[in-house]
Protein backbone atom coordinates (compact mmCIF):
# COMPACT_ATOMS: atom_id res chain seq x y z
CA UNK A 1 0.00 0.00 0.00
CA UNK A 2 1.57 3.26 -1.20
CA UNK A 3 0.49 6.52 0.36
CA UNK A 4 1.42 9.47 -1.50
CA UNK A 5 0.60 12.45 -0.28
CA UNK A 6 1.68 15.05 -3.57
CA UNK A 7 0.77 14.44 -7.50
CA UNK A 8 4.76 14.13 -8.18
CA UNK A 9 5.17 11.56 -5.40
CA UNK A 10 1.96 9.59 -7.11
CA UNK A 11 3.35 10.11 -10.24
CA UNK A 12 6.97 8.63 -9.12
CA UNK A 13 5.10 5.44 -8.01
CA UNK A 14 2.78 4.94 -11.29
CA UNK A 15 6.33 4.90 -13.24
CA UNK A 16 7.77 2.25 -11.51
CA UNK A 17 7.09 -0.81 -13.58
CA UNK A 18 5.48 -4.10 -13.24
CA UNK A 19 1.52 -4.85 -12.75
CA UNK A 20 0.05 -1.86 -13.04
CA UNK A 21 -1.09 -0.31 -9.95
CA UNK A 22 -4.50 0.13 -8.53
CA UNK A 23 -5.82 3.56 -7.50
CA UNK A 24 -7.95 4.36 -4.88
CA UNK A 25 -9.63 7.07 -4.51
CA UNK A 26 -13.38 7.77 -3.07
CA UNK A 27 -12.95 3.08 -3.02
CA UNK A 28 -16.80 2.93 -3.18
CA UNK A 29 -16.14 0.80 -7.26
CA UNK A 30 -12.66 -0.32 -5.54
CA UNK A 31 -13.77 -1.78 -2.16
CA UNK A 32 -16.49 -3.68 -3.68
CA UNK A 33 -14.25 -6.32 -5.01
CA UNK A 34 -11.58 -6.17 -2.40
CA UNK A 35 -8.86 -8.89 -2.03
CA UNK A 36 -8.53 -9.85 1.68
CA UNK A 37 -5.29 -10.69 1.53
CA UNK A 38 -3.75 -7.46 -0.16
CA UNK A 39 -0.33 -8.60 0.28
CA UNK A 40 -1.04 -12.05 -2.03
CA UNK A 41 -1.58 -9.51 -5.08
CA UNK A 42 0.89 -8.83 -7.78
CA UNK A 43 0.30 -5.05 -7.95
CA UNK A 44 0.74 -2.20 -5.71
CA UNK A 45 -2.41 -0.02 -4.51
CA UNK A 46 -2.17 3.49 -4.36
CA UNK A 47 -4.00 5.66 -1.96
CA UNK A 48 -5.15 8.83 -3.06
CA UNK A 49 -6.80 10.19 -0.26
CA UNK A 50 -3.79 11.97 1.36
CA UNK A 51 -3.06 14.08 -1.85
CA UNK A 52 -4.78 16.91 -0.90
CA UNK A 53 -3.75 18.93 -3.80
CA UNK A 54 -6.73 16.56 -5.35
CA UNK A 55 -9.45 18.15 -3.64
CA UNK A 56 -12.29 20.89 -4.45
CA UNK A 57 -13.66 22.20 -6.88
CA UNK A 58 -12.62 25.56 -8.48
CA UNK A 59 -13.47 28.18 -11.18
CA UNK A 60 -11.89 30.07 -13.07
CA UNK A 61 -13.59 32.62 -16.08
CA UNK A 62 -14.07 30.08 -18.67
CA UNK A 63 -13.72 26.80 -16.78
CA UNK A 64 -15.22 24.72 -13.85
CA UNK A 65 -12.41 22.07 -12.15
CA UNK A 66 -13.65 19.28 -10.37
CA UNK A 67 -9.94 17.98 -8.65
CA UNK A 68 -9.60 14.24 -8.96
CA UNK A 69 -10.70 13.97 -5.51
CA UNK A 70 -14.43 16.17 -5.87
CA UNK A 71 -16.88 13.93 -4.72
CA UNK A 72 -20.71 14.25 -5.69
CA UNK A 73 -21.29 15.49 -2.57
CA UNK A 74 -18.91 18.19 -2.67
CA UNK A 75 -21.00 19.26 -6.11
CA UNK A 76 -24.12 19.02 -4.80
CA UNK A 77 -23.18 21.38 -2.00
CA UNK A 78 -21.50 24.19 -3.89
CA UNK A 79 -24.29 26.18 -5.14
CA UNK A 80 -22.78 27.67 -7.93
CA UNK A 81 -22.48 24.34 -9.45
CA UNK A 82 -26.22 24.28 -9.37
CA UNK A 83 -26.94 27.55 -10.96
CA UNK A 84 -24.32 26.80 -13.96
CA UNK A 85 -24.10 23.07 -14.07
CA UNK A 86 -27.39 22.03 -13.08
CA UNK A 87 -27.12 18.43 -14.51
CA UNK A 88 -23.85 17.87 -12.48
CA UNK A 89 -26.22 18.45 -9.36
CA UNK A 90 -29.50 16.22 -10.85
CA UNK A 91 -26.53 13.20 -11.51
CA UNK A 92 -24.74 13.42 -8.34
CA UNK A 93 -28.14 13.12 -6.68
CA UNK A 94 -29.41 10.33 -7.89
CA UNK A 95 -25.74 8.18 -7.77
CA UNK A 96 -26.65 5.79 -5.04
CA UNK A 97 -27.46 7.30 -1.91
CA UNK A 98 -25.84 10.00 0.60
CA UNK A 99 -23.15 7.55 1.45
CA UNK A 100 -22.12 6.80 -1.37
CA UNK A 101 -22.26 10.79 -2.88
CA UNK A 102 -19.98 11.59 0.25
CA UNK A 103 -17.43 9.43 -0.90
CA UNK A 104 -17.70 8.69 -4.78
CA UNK A 105 -15.13 11.27 -7.17
CA UNK A 106 -16.07 11.78 -10.75
CA UNK A 107 -12.48 10.71 -11.39
CA UNK A 108 -13.22 7.42 -10.14
CA UNK A 109 -16.62 7.29 -11.91
CA UNK A 110 -14.43 8.27 -15.15
CA UNK A 111 -11.64 5.14 -14.78
CA UNK A 112 -14.12 2.39 -13.99
CA UNK A 113 -15.32 3.19 -17.15
CA UNK A 114 -19.20 1.93 -16.46
CA UNK A 115 -21.01 2.12 -19.49
CA UNK A 116 -24.08 2.65 -16.98
CA UNK A 117 -22.07 5.57 -14.95
CA UNK A 118 -24.26 8.52 -13.87
CA UNK A 119 -21.69 11.27 -13.84
CA UNK A 120 -19.79 10.32 -17.17
CA UNK A 121 -23.15 11.33 -19.13
CA UNK A 122 -23.59 14.59 -17.92
CA UNK A 123 -20.10 15.70 -17.51
CA UNK A 124 -19.62 14.29 -21.47
CA UNK A 125 -23.02 16.46 -22.34
CA UNK A 126 -21.10 19.55 -21.03
CA UNK A 127 -17.93 18.38 -23.07
CA UNK A 128 -15.75 17.65 -20.13
CA UNK A 129 -12.09 17.31 -20.60
CA UNK A 130 -10.28 14.59 -18.43
CA UNK A 131 -6.52 16.28 -17.11
CA UNK A 132 -4.03 13.36 -16.74
CA UNK A 133 -0.42 13.80 -15.26
CA UNK A 134 2.51 11.32 -15.53
CA UNK A 135 6.44 11.69 -15.25
CA UNK A 136 6.72 12.29 -18.67
CA UNK A 137 3.83 15.67 -18.60
CA UNK A 138 -0.01 16.16 -18.87
CA UNK A 139 -2.47 14.99 -21.67
CA UNK A 140 -5.48 16.29 -21.97
CA UNK A 141 -8.42 14.18 -23.47
CA UNK A 142 -12.05 15.05 -23.98
CA UNK A 143 -14.43 12.95 -22.12
CA UNK A 144 -16.33 11.75 -25.49
CA UNK A 145 -12.98 11.07 -26.94
CA UNK A 146 -11.73 8.88 -23.51
CA UNK A 147 -13.62 5.77 -24.35
CA UNK A 148 -12.32 3.46 -26.88
CA UNK A 149 -14.25 0.12 -25.83
CA UNK A 150 -15.80 -1.62 -23.06
CA UNK A 151 -13.59 -0.41 -19.64
CA UNK A 152 -10.97 0.73 -22.54
CA UNK A 153 -9.74 4.43 -22.22
CA UNK A 154 -7.31 6.51 -23.85
CA UNK A 155 -5.26 6.34 -20.16
CA UNK A 156 -1.83 4.80 -20.02
CA UNK A 157 -1.57 2.73 -16.26
CA UNK A 158 0.93 5.52 -15.89
CA UNK A 159 -1.02 8.41 -15.97
CA UNK A 160 -3.49 9.85 -12.99
CA UNK A 161 -6.10 11.86 -13.47
CA UNK A 162 -5.61 15.05 -11.43
CA UNK A 163 -8.94 16.77 -12.49
CA UNK A 164 -11.82 17.09 -14.72
CA UNK A 165 -12.29 20.30 -16.59
CA UNK A 166 -15.80 21.52 -17.99
CA UNK A 167 -16.19 24.93 -19.83
CA UNK A 168 -18.66 27.34 -18.38
CA UNK A 169 -21.14 28.06 -21.06
CA UNK A 170 -24.68 29.08 -21.25
CA UNK A 171 -26.95 26.45 -21.58
CA UNK A 172 -30.77 27.09 -23.14
CA UNK A 173 -31.98 23.58 -23.12
CA UNK A 174 -30.70 20.58 -20.52
CA UNK A 175 -31.80 17.81 -19.15
CA UNK A 176 -31.02 14.47 -17.29
CA UNK A 177 -32.83 11.29 -16.96
CA UNK A 178 -31.88 8.37 -15.28
CA UNK A 179 -33.99 5.19 -15.38
CA UNK A 180 -33.90 2.56 -12.58
CA UNK A 181 -35.09 -0.23 -10.72
CA UNK A 182 -36.06 2.27 -7.92
CA UNK A 183 -35.32 5.81 -7.18
CA UNK A 184 -32.30 5.49 -4.78
CA UNK A 185 -29.41 2.85 -4.65
CA UNK A 186 -30.04 1.57 -8.74
CA UNK A 187 -27.99 1.40 -11.37
CA UNK A 188 -29.34 2.70 -14.16
CA UNK A 189 -30.98 0.47 -17.20
CA UNK A 190 -31.10 3.68 -19.32
CA UNK A 191 -29.38 7.21 -18.91
CA UNK A 192 -29.99 9.94 -20.85
CA UNK A 193 -28.17 13.93 -20.72
CA UNK A 194 -28.71 16.69 -23.17
CA UNK A 195 -27.55 19.62 -23.48
CA UNK A 196 -27.31 22.63 -25.89
CA UNK A 197 -25.53 25.59 -26.31
CA UNK A 198 -23.59 28.24 -28.78
CA UNK A 199 -21.25 24.66 -29.22
CA UNK A 200 -24.65 22.65 -30.72
CA UNK A 201 -26.14 20.07 -29.43
CA UNK A 202 -25.25 17.02 -27.05
CA UNK A 203 -26.98 13.85 -26.45
CA UNK A 204 -25.16 11.88 -24.53
CA UNK A 205 -26.75 8.01 -23.87
CA UNK A 206 -25.56 5.27 -21.05
CA UNK A 207 -26.71 1.73 -20.21
CA UNK A 208 -26.97 1.72 -24.08
CA UNK A 209 -23.34 0.27 -25.78
CA UNK A 210 -20.31 -0.88 -24.87
CA UNK A 211 -19.61 2.72 -23.16
CA UNK A 212 -21.21 6.12 -22.30
CA UNK A 213 -21.32 7.68 -25.65
CA UNK A 214 -22.19 10.46 -27.42
CA UNK A 215 -25.35 10.35 -30.26
CA UNK A 216 -24.30 11.53 -33.32
CA UNK A 217 -26.46 10.94 -35.57
CA UNK A 218 -29.41 11.89 -33.32
CA UNK A 219 -27.10 15.24 -32.52
CA UNK A 220 -27.09 15.67 -36.05
CA UNK A 221 -30.88 15.48 -36.84
CA UNK A 222 -31.02 18.10 -34.01
CA UNK A 223 -28.55 20.46 -35.50
CA UNK A 224 -30.08 20.35 -38.78
CA UNK A 225 -33.57 21.17 -37.74
CA UNK A 226 -35.28 17.75 -39.30
CA UNK A 227 -39.11 17.39 -38.46
CA UNK A 228 -39.63 14.97 -35.71
CA UNK A 229 -43.13 13.81 -35.76
CA UNK A 230 -42.89 10.86 -33.77
CA UNK A 231 -40.91 8.74 -31.41
CA UNK A 232 -40.08 6.19 -34.66
CA UNK A 233 -38.41 9.01 -36.23
CA UNK A 234 -35.80 9.16 -33.01
CA UNK A 235 -35.63 5.58 -33.12
CA UNK A 236 -34.57 5.29 -36.93
CA UNK A 237 -31.46 7.34 -36.18
CA UNK A 238 -30.61 6.12 -32.67
CA UNK A 239 -30.29 2.92 -34.54
CA UNK A 240 -26.49 4.13 -36.02
CA UNK A 241 -25.76 5.56 -32.55
CA UNK A 242 -26.51 2.54 -29.84
CA UNK A 243 -26.01 -1.04 -29.93
CA UNK A 244 -28.15 -2.06 -26.55
CA UNK A 245 -27.91 -5.35 -25.06
CA UNK A 246 -30.04 -7.53 -22.88
CA UNK A 247 -28.76 -8.26 -19.35
CA UNK A 248 -29.53 -8.65 -15.55
CA UNK A 249 -31.10 -4.94 -15.73
CA UNK A 250 -32.81 -5.04 -18.64
CA UNK A 251 -33.42 -5.90 -22.22
CA UNK A 252 -32.24 -4.03 -25.98
CA UNK A 253 -35.90 -3.63 -26.75
CA UNK A 254 -36.88 -1.98 -23.72
CA UNK A 255 -33.54 0.33 -23.48
CA UNK A 256 -34.12 1.60 -26.79
CA UNK A 257 -37.21 2.58 -27.03
CA UNK A 258 -37.65 3.97 -23.49
CA UNK A 259 -33.87 6.03 -24.57
CA UNK A 260 -36.40 7.16 -27.34
CA UNK A 261 -39.03 8.40 -25.85
CA UNK A 262 -37.04 10.17 -23.42
CA UNK A 263 -35.44 12.42 -26.07
CA UNK A 264 -38.93 12.78 -28.21
CA UNK A 265 -40.74 13.74 -24.84
CA UNK A 266 -37.54 15.99 -23.71
CA UNK A 267 -37.60 18.23 -26.66
CA UNK A 268 -40.94 18.03 -27.37
CA UNK A 269 -41.78 21.73 -27.19
CA UNK A 270 -38.32 22.65 -26.82
CA UNK A 271 -36.46 21.67 -29.92
CA UNK A 272 -37.60 23.60 -33.17
CA UNK A 273 -38.49 20.44 -35.50
CA UNK A 274 -40.25 18.11 -33.03
CA UNK A 275 -43.35 18.43 -33.16
CA UNK B 1 0.65 -0.58 8.76
CA UNK B 2 0.00 2.07 11.63
CA UNK B 3 -3.05 4.08 11.20
CA UNK B 4 -4.08 7.23 14.13
CA UNK B 5 -7.07 8.43 14.01
CA UNK B 6 -9.82 9.92 16.03
CA UNK B 7 -12.71 7.65 17.59
CA UNK B 8 -15.37 9.51 18.78
CA UNK B 9 -13.61 12.29 19.85
CA UNK B 10 -10.41 10.04 21.60
CA UNK B 11 -7.41 9.77 19.48
CA UNK B 12 -6.31 5.92 19.07
CA UNK B 13 -3.75 4.32 17.14
CA UNK B 14 -3.28 0.78 16.01
CA UNK B 15 -1.46 -1.64 13.60
CA UNK B 16 -3.86 -2.69 11.05
CA UNK B 17 -3.94 -5.20 8.17
CA UNK B 18 -4.18 -2.99 4.47
CA UNK B 19 -6.85 -5.02 3.70
CA UNK B 20 -9.07 -4.13 6.82
CA UNK B 21 -12.05 -2.15 5.83
CA UNK B 22 -12.91 0.70 8.97
CA UNK B 23 -16.57 -1.86 9.81
CA UNK B 24 -14.20 -4.74 10.53
CA UNK B 25 -11.58 -2.69 12.61
CA UNK B 26 -14.28 -0.93 14.66
CA UNK B 27 -16.48 -4.25 15.62
CA UNK B 28 -13.49 -6.54 15.74
CA UNK B 29 -10.08 -4.41 17.09
CA UNK B 30 -11.90 -1.55 18.72
CA UNK B 31 -14.93 -3.36 20.22
CA UNK B 32 -17.46 -1.00 18.83
CA UNK B 33 -19.83 -3.88 17.89
CA UNK B 34 -22.60 -0.94 17.34
CA UNK B 35 -22.35 -0.73 13.41
CA UNK B 36 -23.60 -4.05 11.80
CA UNK B 37 -22.55 -5.64 8.91
CA UNK B 38 -26.15 -5.92 6.43
CA UNK B 39 -24.44 -6.12 2.91
CA UNK B 40 -20.47 -5.39 2.71
CA UNK B 41 -20.96 -3.70 -0.37
CA UNK B 42 -22.43 -0.34 -0.09
CA UNK B 43 -26.34 -1.12 -0.91
CA UNK B 44 -28.39 -1.07 2.98
CA UNK B 45 -26.10 1.43 5.23
CA UNK B 46 -26.50 -0.81 8.11
CA UNK B 47 -22.29 0.25 8.87
CA UNK B 48 -22.96 3.76 8.53
CA UNK B 49 -20.42 6.14 10.38
CA UNK B 50 -19.31 9.81 9.74
CA UNK B 51 -16.08 10.36 8.26
CA UNK B 52 -14.81 13.86 8.86
CA UNK B 53 -18.51 14.34 10.04
CA UNK B 54 -20.19 13.35 6.74
CA UNK B 55 -22.06 9.72 6.81
CA UNK B 56 -20.20 7.11 4.81
CA UNK B 57 -20.52 2.90 4.63
CA UNK B 58 -17.84 1.69 6.92
CA UNK B 59 -17.29 -1.34 4.57
CA UNK B 60 -16.39 0.72 1.84
CA UNK B 61 -13.65 2.55 3.81
CA UNK B 62 -10.85 0.95 3.99
CA UNK B 63 -8.86 1.49 7.41
CA UNK B 64 -5.83 3.55 6.23
CA UNK B 65 -7.92 6.12 4.27
CA UNK B 66 -8.94 6.87 7.93
CA UNK B 67 -5.43 7.91 8.86
CA UNK B 68 -5.73 11.70 10.66
CA UNK B 69 -9.35 11.72 10.32
CA UNK B 70 -12.51 12.01 12.48
CA UNK B 71 -14.72 9.12 12.72
CA UNK B 72 -17.88 8.78 14.70
CA UNK B 73 -19.74 5.54 15.26
CA UNK B 74 -23.50 5.04 16.88
CA UNK B 75 -21.71 4.57 20.34
CA UNK B 76 -21.20 8.64 20.28
CA UNK B 77 -24.98 9.18 20.23
CA UNK B 78 -26.85 9.98 23.19
CA UNK B 79 -29.57 7.14 23.63
CA UNK B 80 -31.75 9.82 25.19
CA UNK B 81 -31.95 12.20 22.12
CA UNK B 82 -34.10 9.15 20.39
CA UNK B 83 -36.73 8.81 22.45
CA UNK B 84 -38.93 10.81 19.86
CA UNK B 85 -38.01 7.95 17.37
CA UNK B 86 -38.80 4.88 19.27
CA UNK B 87 -41.87 6.62 20.30
CA UNK B 88 -42.65 6.81 16.46
CA UNK B 89 -41.97 3.08 15.66
CA UNK B 90 -38.02 3.75 13.86
CA UNK B 91 -37.40 0.40 14.95
CA UNK B 92 -38.35 -3.09 14.87
CA UNK B 93 -35.88 -5.91 14.61
CA UNK B 94 -33.22 -3.25 14.73
CA UNK B 95 -30.62 -4.82 12.01
CA UNK B 96 -30.73 -1.47 10.26
CA UNK B 97 -30.89 0.63 13.30
CA UNK B 98 -27.57 1.94 14.34
CA UNK B 99 -26.79 2.91 10.92
CA UNK B 100 -30.69 4.56 10.37
CA UNK B 101 -29.83 6.54 13.66
CA UNK B 102 -26.45 7.54 12.44
CA UNK B 103 -28.42 9.30 9.28
CA UNK B 104 -31.09 10.77 11.22
CA UNK B 105 -28.82 12.50 13.63
CA UNK B 106 -26.72 14.06 10.47
CA UNK B 107 -29.87 14.99 8.90
CA UNK B 108 -30.89 16.79 12.40
CA UNK B 109 -27.67 18.34 12.98
CA UNK B 110 -28.11 19.82 9.82
CA UNK B 111 -31.90 20.81 9.27
CA UNK B 112 -30.45 23.23 6.49
CA UNK B 113 -30.49 20.27 4.25
CA UNK B 114 -33.89 19.98 4.33
CA UNK B 115 -34.49 22.96 2.44
CA UNK B 116 -32.65 21.42 -0.74
CA UNK B 117 -33.89 17.60 -0.31
CA UNK B 118 -36.65 15.76 1.98
CA UNK B 119 -35.57 13.28 4.52
CA UNK B 120 -36.51 10.60 2.20
CA UNK B 121 -33.93 11.19 -0.25
CA UNK B 122 -31.49 11.53 2.20
CA UNK B 123 -32.42 8.12 3.87
CA UNK B 124 -32.49 6.30 0.80
CA UNK B 125 -29.24 4.81 1.84
CA UNK B 126 -30.70 2.81 4.60
CA UNK B 127 -32.81 -0.38 3.88
CA UNK B 128 -35.21 -1.69 6.44
CA UNK B 129 -37.10 -4.45 6.23
CA UNK B 130 -39.56 -4.29 9.14
CA UNK B 131 -40.76 -0.28 9.53
CA UNK B 132 -41.74 0.54 5.84
CA UNK B 133 -40.32 3.94 6.66
CA UNK B 134 -42.86 6.00 7.59
CA UNK B 135 -42.25 5.20 11.13
CA UNK B 136 -38.66 6.41 10.70
CA UNK B 137 -39.35 9.58 8.50
CA UNK B 138 -41.90 10.01 11.48
CA UNK B 139 -39.48 9.86 13.69
CA UNK B 140 -37.07 12.31 12.39
CA UNK B 141 -40.00 14.77 11.90
CA UNK B 142 -41.03 14.63 15.79
CA UNK B 143 -37.58 15.03 17.03
CA UNK B 144 -36.47 17.80 14.44
CA UNK B 145 -38.69 19.59 16.66
CA UNK B 146 -36.96 18.52 20.07
CA UNK B 147 -33.51 19.53 19.21
CA UNK B 148 -30.21 17.76 18.51
CA UNK B 149 -28.35 14.34 18.89
C1 LIG C 1 -23.86 0.93 -3.33
C2 LIG C 1 -23.25 1.60 -4.54
C3 LIG C 1 -24.06 2.36 -5.35
C4 LIG C 1 -23.52 3.00 -6.48
N1 LIG C 1 -24.36 3.73 -7.26
C5 LIG C 1 -23.89 4.31 -8.36
C6 LIG C 1 -24.77 5.06 -9.20
O1 LIG C 1 -25.97 5.20 -8.93
N2 LIG C 1 -24.24 5.63 -10.32
C7 LIG C 1 -22.92 5.51 -10.64
O2 LIG C 1 -22.49 6.07 -11.66
N3 LIG C 1 -22.07 4.81 -9.86
C8 LIG C 1 -22.52 4.21 -8.74
N4 LIG C 1 -21.67 3.47 -7.95
C9 LIG C 1 -20.27 3.32 -8.36
C10 LIG C 1 -19.27 4.29 -7.74
O3 LIG C 1 -19.77 4.84 -6.54
C11 LIG C 1 -18.91 5.45 -8.67
O4 LIG C 1 -18.41 4.93 -9.89
C12 LIG C 1 -17.88 6.40 -8.05
O5 LIG C 1 -17.86 7.59 -8.78
C13 LIG C 1 -16.48 5.83 -8.00
O6 LIG C 1 -15.61 6.79 -7.41
P1 LIG C 1 -14.57 6.40 -6.25
O7 LIG C 1 -13.81 7.61 -5.94
O8 LIG C 1 -15.26 5.72 -5.14
O9 LIG C 1 -13.67 5.36 -7.07
P2 LIG C 1 -12.64 4.25 -6.63
O10 LIG C 1 -13.38 3.02 -6.23
O11 LIG C 1 -11.65 4.77 -5.67
O12 LIG C 1 -11.95 4.04 -8.04
C14 LIG C 1 -12.68 3.64 -9.19
C15 LIG C 1 -11.72 3.38 -10.36
O13 LIG C 1 -11.10 4.57 -10.78
C16 LIG C 1 -9.69 4.50 -10.63
N5 LIG C 1 -9.29 5.83 -10.20
C17 LIG C 1 -9.83 6.55 -9.17
N6 LIG C 1 -9.29 7.79 -9.14
C18 LIG C 1 -8.40 7.86 -10.15
C19 LIG C 1 -7.53 8.89 -10.63
N7 LIG C 1 -7.47 10.10 -10.04
N8 LIG C 1 -6.74 8.63 -11.70
C20 LIG C 1 -6.80 7.42 -12.31
N9 LIG C 1 -7.61 6.41 -11.91
C21 LIG C 1 -8.39 6.62 -10.83
C22 LIG C 1 -9.45 3.40 -9.65
O14 LIG C 1 -8.21 2.79 -9.80
C23 LIG C 1 -10.60 2.45 -10.00
O15 LIG C 1 -10.28 1.71 -11.14
C24 LIG C 1 -22.16 2.85 -6.79
C25 LIG C 1 -21.33 2.08 -5.96
C26 LIG C 1 -21.87 1.47 -4.84
C27 LIG C 1 -20.98 0.65 -3.96
S1 LIG D 1 -22.87 -3.34 5.33
FE1 LIG D 1 -22.08 -1.49 4.62
S2 LIG D 1 -23.68 -0.74 3.38
FE2 LIG D 1 -24.43 -2.70 3.92
S1 LIG E 1 -36.03 -2.50 11.97
FE1 LIG E 1 -35.68 -4.42 11.06
S2 LIG E 1 -34.52 -3.87 9.30
FE2 LIG E 1 -35.14 -1.98 10.06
Amino acid sequence: MLTPTTVDEACEMLSRGGAAPTLIAGATDVLVHWPMNLAARDRAYVDLSGVDSLRGISWTDDSLTLGALATYWDVVRETRVGREFPLLVSAARQVGAVQIQSRGTWAGNIVNASPAADGVPVLMAYDAVVVMRSSSGVEEVRLDEFYVGYKKMRRRSDQLVTAVRVPRRAHDVQFFEKVGARRAQAISKVGLAVAHSGAGWRVVAASVAETVRRCRAVEGMLERGEAVRSVGDVVSALRQDISPIDDVRSTAVYRERVLARLIYHGLRGVCPGFS
Amino acid sequence: MRVSFTLNGKAVSLEVDPSARLLDTLRYSLGLTGSKEGCGEGECGACTVYLDGLPVNSCLVPTFQARGRRVETIESIDPASLAAMVESGATQCGACTPGVVMTACWLRRHPELLSSHTARELMAGNLCRCTGYDGIVDGIEASMKKGRC
